[in-house]
């Protein structure tokens, strides 16, 4: 090309592309970790579902105070114990222009289903589903379910034809060759934004959908998200202005985040529960100086470890703020709270030192501590701030702080531990069922109860109540199920609850979000200035 | 001159196979990799099942001998975190740590040169203080650090260069590179100064003493007794002595640079081998970490070959004793 032919060609790209930008909102995401797989029953995570979320959709979904919300469903019924049915939204699209049909949703719940689905667990009671006509659909449970409309949430619908095309009607193996799984580096859903482009490890964009059922709250054109692995290299994007928005920003940084002229920090709490497992399954502790038999079984002493923490003290100093202090195992937003219950026993250092010794330790005694140093927001000081709490009350306990990994190697599967710190949050079903069942019901291999059940706390009438809400469909009547399950486990201390996490997302002043419990950015709702 | 290369060849297989053996002793204590596949309420049997799928639960023998099969046909298996072939994966990342470290280890010769011959030709300057002072920095100050000094510096107060990622890249076949793209030049600053630092300081030091070694051996006395101007004696009598020990640490330091770019990559976010060698480890991701670890053996192998290759090149004494044997 001559030179004046390059000269021209150069002056009319950099017209066209200032022309473009100036109409275009686009918002550059960074977070810790990439998004593994684009395939929506392949990870249930919340990383990969805050991307996936918007480019998927499920028949329900939730609005801002996690309420569920009619989607690609607008209505359904329970015609029978074990069948419920879904009338489809008329005229919605995916993103290739082809209509949803109830064909669609059947074959996306039995993609669910198969073997290498991770959504799998979350929607164990799916039995079957056909389509008695394109607008209809009928999913029949394998037992009565009084949640399954709630799980159809964490199950976002495919496109079958699409499926079918690129090699994705079974969902992704990440142990054999993922990526000759067309679902894997490929989308097509329904959702507010489309794929455009995936360089796994690098960064993934998407666009807006022209065409979608619902009227925008946004004024995004596109989307990208960047992984930028090491914290001090996320908030310094932010800060230098090369990312809008740190959606893991560390505590350490909010401050500076804060006092930086054009950027603020938004946090919230998550629905996302810390508490303490104790070792009430054995009749001598693995990691402890007390031989023949196991201090965590008396009542007195778990009250005693219960009493000597000053959560308050930990949200404060060592949470700053970001921690929500709470004596049930499901935090606000979860179905299933109550605030009458969420009563915490008093910080009493004198009366926890007194329980000891009536419990028979009046020296208190030696135990270990495991604890995550990489998995939940300030866990290790957390659990550093814990350990001197309790040697105050002569409680010596040897923290041993450890990567997710090592942590979960010896929690699962054979529970070796004496005490330790631990989070859960209901995936999927936001509902305090799977609280109960995966973390309060006594341990049962086979039928996979009980699973981070961590100190093997086991009390059979809560069992029995858990498994009655399991099947009340009268809401008020489960409702009351779930708040007679809380109140046992608080009367037997089972665990120790103690904060719920908080979220602390760092962005652009001009970015205007809003924050959901469940730590899940949906850009439907993100405007930029 | 053929036997040896073969020769040499021949080991670093033996070094590989010792490699793999101890990584694959260490792997029982990284952690539980199941963990991080699934999902949290995931049922015991299926992940029991799941550890027997990918043969975790067997003896140690029989799983490193599995792998050595495996990888005489270059399968190095799946990795657990991204699905994707674990020699594919790495290969995929391999331009982008070549090109850091190759840049960086450039940055530092063209640096490091000059300085420690000015600094070794002139001992007691001021100038020799600065720059012994500022080499001393660049020795001390860890990487980590250095890297986010640079960050806050020039991304975040100046806005002059990006503090993460690697822009653009163009690519050809197998191999991408920044090096042609504008975006692609600006990131590549920052990280290559970083990791370039310690071993621009390296070659100063070792230069400038080298050359004050040289200059006052006799063959220099000879050399200025004969007459030879002082630029003679400088630049093609000390200057050709004083490079092979410096061949030999820049590399050796090569090896050590593109096996830890590590923690500049970590903190530039530069998607290369490092960076993901560390997610490996993080979410306990076996197979990449079995290839990574035996991939760096039959690197530095390798390098070391190319290093003692160069002696016959450089070291005429060499070359004469293997025409003489």
């Amino acid at each position: 090309m001559s030179g004046n032919k390059l000269l021209l060609a150069l002056a009319s790209l950099a017209i066209a592309f200032t022309v473009a930008t100036a109409e275009a909102k686009t918002l550059k995401i960074a977070g810790a970790a990439d998004i593994p797989t684009l395939d929506p029953h392949g990870k249930s995570d919340n990383n990969t579902l805050s991307f996936l979320g918007n480019i998927y959709e499920g028949l329900v979904r939730r609005d801002a105070a996690l309420k569920l919300q009619p989607a690609l469903a607008v209505s359904w019924s329970h015609p029978s114990e074990l069948v419920y049915r879904f009338k489809l939204r008329p005229n919605v699209k995916f993103h290739d222009g082809s209509a949803l049909a109830a064909a669609d949703v059947v074959f996306s719940f039995e993609r669910a289903v198969k073997p290498r689905s991770e959504v799998r667990t979350i929607f164990a009671s799916f039995k079957s589903a056909r389509a008695i006509d394109p607008l209809t659909v009928e999913v029949e449970t394998k037992w009565p379910d009084p949640l399954l409309v709630e799980r159809t949430y964490a199950v976002p619908i495919m496109s079958k034809a699409w499926a079918e095309k690129h090699n994705a009607v079974d969902p992704v193996d990440m142990n054999a060759n993922a990526t000759a799984n067309g679902a894997h580096r490929g989308a097509m859903g329904t959702g507010p934004f489309m794929l455009k482009s995936h360089q796994p490890g690098r960064s993934t964009v998407a666009v807006v959908n022209p065409n979608w059922w619902d009227k925008k709250a946004s004024n995004l054109t596109e989307v990208t998200y960047v992984p930028i692995p090491n914290a001090g290299t996320r908030t310094a994007a932010l800060l230098s202005g090369e990312i809008d928005l740190n959606y893991d920003l560390s505590i350490q940084d909010m401050a500076r985040v804060r006092a930086t002229p054009g950027l603020k920090v938004v946090a919230g709490p998550e629905i996302r529960t810390i508490f303490l497992a104790l070792d009430q399954s054995r009749d001598e502790l693995l990691e402890s100086n007390v031989k023949g038999k196991n201090p965590f079984k008396d009542i007195r002493v778990r009250k005693a470890v219960y009493q000597a923490i000053d959560i308050e003290a930990i949200r404060k100093h060592v949470m700053h703020g970001l921690s929500r202090p709470n004596a049930l195992m499901w935090a606000e937003r979860v179905n299933g709270y109550d605030k009458a219950l969420d009563k915490r026993f008093p910080y009493d250092p004198a009366a926890a030192k007194k329980l000891l010794a009536a419990a028979g330790y009046p020296n208190g005694f030696e135990v270990g501590f495991d604890c995550p140093n990489d998995r939940y927001l300030n866990d290790e000081e957390t659990c550093k701030a814990i350990t001197s709490m309790l040697a105050r009350v002569g409680i010596k306990a040897t923290l041993n702080a450890m990567p997710r990994g090592k942590w979960f190697a010896k929690l699962l599967p054979d529970y070796k531990i004496s005490m330790t710190l631990a989070g859960w949050f209901p995936l999927g079903v936001y509902d305090a069922a799977h609280t109960l069942t995966g973390v309060m019901s006594c341990r049962n291999r086979q039928q996979g109860r009980g699973i981070f059940n961590l100190g093997g706390y086991c009390n059979p009438k809560l069992d029995e109540v858990i498994k009655a809400s399991e099947r009340e469909f009268d809401p008020t009547k489960r409702l009351a199920l779930l708040r007679e399950a809380a109140r046992i486990h608080r009367d037997d201390i089972g665990h120790i609850p103690l904060h719920d996490s908080f979220i602390a997302w760092g962005m652009k002043a001009k970015v205007d979000v809003v924050q959901t419990a469940d730590n899940i950015l949906l850009w439907r709702y993100v405007t930029v200035k | 001159m053929l036997a040896f290369v073969l020769r040499r060849l021949a080991q670093s297989i033996v070094v590989m196979l010792a490699v793999a053996l101890v990584a694959f002793a260490l792997f029982n204590f990284v952690g539980d990799p199941v963990a991080n596949m699934v999902g949290p309420d995931t049922p015991l049997n299926e992940r029991a099942a799941i550890r027997e799928r990918l043969g975790l639960d067997e003896p140690l023998p029989l799983r490193y001998a599995r792998f050595v099969a495996h990888v005489a046909h270059g399968d190095f298996g799946v990795s657990y975190r991204t699905g994707e072939p674990a020699g594919r994966l790495i290969l995929s990342r391999l331009p982008a740590t070549l090109e850091l470290a190759l840049c960086s280890a450039l940055l530092a010769l063209i640096v490091g040169l000059p300085v420690g011959v000015y600094t070794g030709l002139h001992p007691k300057g001021a100038a020799t203080r600065l720059m012994l002072t500022a080499s001393l920095l660049g020795i001390s100050l860890p990487t980590f650090v250095v890297g986010l000094l640079f960050i806050m510096l020039f991304s975040v107060t100046l806005h002059w260069l990006p503090a993460f990622g690697r822009g653009e890249v163009v690519q050809f076949g197998l191999w991408s590179t920044g090096l042609l793209t504008r975006s692609g030049l600006a990131a590549l600053v920052l990280p290559s100064l970083t990791l370039g630092l310690f071993q621009t300081a390296l070659i100063v030091r070792l230069v400038r003493s080298e050359i004050l070694e040289t200059l006052r051996t006799d063959y220099i006395k000879f050399a200025r007794a004969r007459g030879l101007s002082e630029r003679v004696v400088h630049y093609r009598h000390a200057l050709k002595s004083a490079i092979m020990p410096v061949i030999t640490i820049s590399g050796l330091q090569l090896g050590a640079v593109i096996a830890f770019a590590i923690i500049t990559e970590t903190v530039f976010s530069w998607p290369g081998m490092g960076l993901l060698f560390l997610q490996s480890v993080q979410t306990v991701d076996i197979p990449v970490m079995a290839a990574y670890l035996v991939l760096i053996g039959f690197l530095f192998v390798v390098i070391n070959l190319v290093v003692d290759l160069l002696y016959f090149v450089v070291d005429p004494r060499l070359r004469l004793k293997s025409r003489a044997a």
